[in-house]
């Protein structure tokens, strides 16, 4: 099934078979096996500590499994991944425009484009008049923005948000919710969010899936049956309530 | 009234009320002139010897510059090395620290019999006593680099070299400065340690004004060493705005 409009062909599809992940004797992904359709928005929910965030570094290839594999097609392209963390996580001494235009620096992107495709990025997350100001400049907001401008401004096939809108303020995260869903729409890339929050995964995904508090065992693996376009109404309404219910179910499952 | 003149006004105040005190007390002769000269004898001396004084601060100035600047490149240099690997920071970082424990006015005459009387001596005294806060404040800001940055551009493909340059040592300016700082006022010591042994300037006026019981001119070699560290310190400061005016909360109003 795909959902997304722009098409599937600009989202990779991902395979984890049997993926385990130990740090010492702490057994953190126990054995998962999770497939991933291409230009899917998946959340990940979970307990605190359960594992969701390694899942997601072991997905961005930041941590290597200790077992099992994961395959994404088409084959692993270079820098076809982006990362959104907890926090902005910002350069400090770099302007907004700067700091959206280092993964095109870093991966030596051709230069004479940079311009343009940072300009893009900043409009479609609403930073343009911020673009030469600091991070330290910038209200929590605006500097989430500019982490997700970053991760945007390569045209990933493939984004990883670790519960990227967490410290914000409820406003600015519903703000930012409906943006990111809207470029999810547009754009046609692979999605993967984790997060704690059960309104925030099935306001923005297609599919969610919640794990268990040890080992990163699926609990439940859900399809949401919410519109494609989904606005502030959808927060308020029977549909999406009677999905956070199922969802809620697992979670307390959990404890 | 703005705020940097408030803060010089307050910062004057204590020397003010000390240099007062000082001068009532040796002329109510509570305090032996031979002992503390008065704050207004040790200005006559600056005034009188002002030529000596002048050229003897010249040479220390020279001296603890060269040291510092010496021990800034060697000691980012070092950090560098050490921080590129846990095993190499193992093996030599022991020794950095063992480095800075050996008094210097213990070595300061093994450094005169290796480089003779006069600058290369001060410089390498100034040198060592002041390479070690350089280091050891450059080594902690590589190594304290938000992780979740460095996961970024290792996502992105960044090779170690473009990591360091892009990442590791931007971040670790702050840092990087408070150790200039402290390794400025070090360089001053450490060039006046190796003028009494081995030099001329400021160590040697000291020195020599001590055998003649000159107190007041061994303060006015003091006062002027004083004004050397102050004046390092703060071209240090002056840098340090303009680097990190933009991005860091220690240059913030």
């Amino acid at each position: 099934m795909i959902e997304s409009p722009a098409g599937a062909d600009r989202g990779v599809a991902l395979r984890l078979k049997n993926v385990r992940r130990t740090f010492g004797d702490l057994v953190v992904i126990d054995d998962l096996t999770l497939d991933v359709v291409a230009s899917e928005f998946l959340a990940i929910l979970g307990p605190s500590g359960c594992g969701k965030s390694t899942l997601l570094r072991v997905v961005a290839r930041l941590n290597e499994p200790d077992g099992g594999t994961l395959n994404i097609t088409p084959a692993d392209s270079k820098f076809q991944t982006a990362y959104v963390f907890q926090d902005a996580h910002l350069l400090p001494w770099l302007t907004v425009r700067e700091n959206v235009a280092l993964p095109l620096e870093l991966t030596g992107a051709d230069r004479t484009e940079h311009h343009a495709r940072v300009s893009r990025v900043l409009s479609e997350v609403g930073l343009t008049e911020a673009e030469t100001r600091y991070p330290s400049q910038l209200s929590g907001g605006m500097r989430m923005r500019a982490s997700l401008a970053r991760a945007l401004v390569t045209e990933p096939r493939l984004l990883l948000l670790d519960e990227p809108f967490g410290a914000l303020d409820e406003i600015t995260r519903f703000r930012l919710d409906v943006r990111l869903r809207e470029l999810w729409i547009e754009r046609g890339m692979t999605v993967i969010f984790v997060t704690h929050s059960i309104t925030e995964a099935a306001f923005l995904a297609n599919r969610a899936v919640v794990l268990t508090r040890r080992g990163c065992h699926i609990r439940l693996d859900r399809r949401l049956a919410l519109p494609q376009v989904r606005d502030n109404e959808l927060r308020l309404s029977r549909q999406l309530a009677d999905e956070m219910h199922a969802l809620l179910g697992a979670m307390e499952e959990e404890g | 009234m703005n705020k940097s003149s408030r803060k010089a006004i307050l910062a004057a105040m204590p020397f003010l009320v000390v240099t007062i005190a000082l001068e009532a007390l040796v002329r109510a002769g509570w305090i032996k002139a031979f002992l503390v000269p008065p704050p207004s004898g040790i200005f006559i001396t600056i005034v009188r010897d002002w030529r000596e004084l002048f050229e003897a601060l010249a040479m220390t100035s020279e001296g603890a510059v060269l040291g510092f600047v010496l021990s800034t490149l060697a000691g980012i240099a070092i950090a560098v090395f050490l921080s590129s690997s846990r095993a190499i920071q193992e093996a030599f970082y022991p020794y950095a620290v063992f480095f800075q424990t050996v008094p210097i006015i213990a070595i300061a005459p093994l450094l005169v019999i290796w480089f003779g009387y006069g600058m290369r001596t001060v410089v390498a005294s100034a040198f060592i006593v002041s390479i070690f806060p350089v280091i050891a404040n450059t080594l902690s800001g590589i190594l304290s680099t938000d992780p979740a940055l460095c996961d970024l551009f290792r996502l992105y493909g960044a090779s170690r070299s473009v990591t360091l340059w892009k990442l590791r040592f931007p971040a670790a300016l702050p840092q990087i400065l408070t150790g200039l700082r402290v390794a400025g006022g070090l360089a001053v010591i450490g060039a006046i340690v190796g003028e009494f042994i081995g030099g001329q300037g400021l160590g040697s006026v000291i020195d020599i004004a001590r055998t003649q019981q000159r107190t007041d001119k061994v303060f006015a070699a003091v006062l002027l060493a004083s004004v050397l560290g102050l004046a390092l310190f703060g071209a240090i400061n002056v840098v340090s705005r303009v680097v990190l005016r933009r991005w860091h909360v220690s240059e913030q109003a």
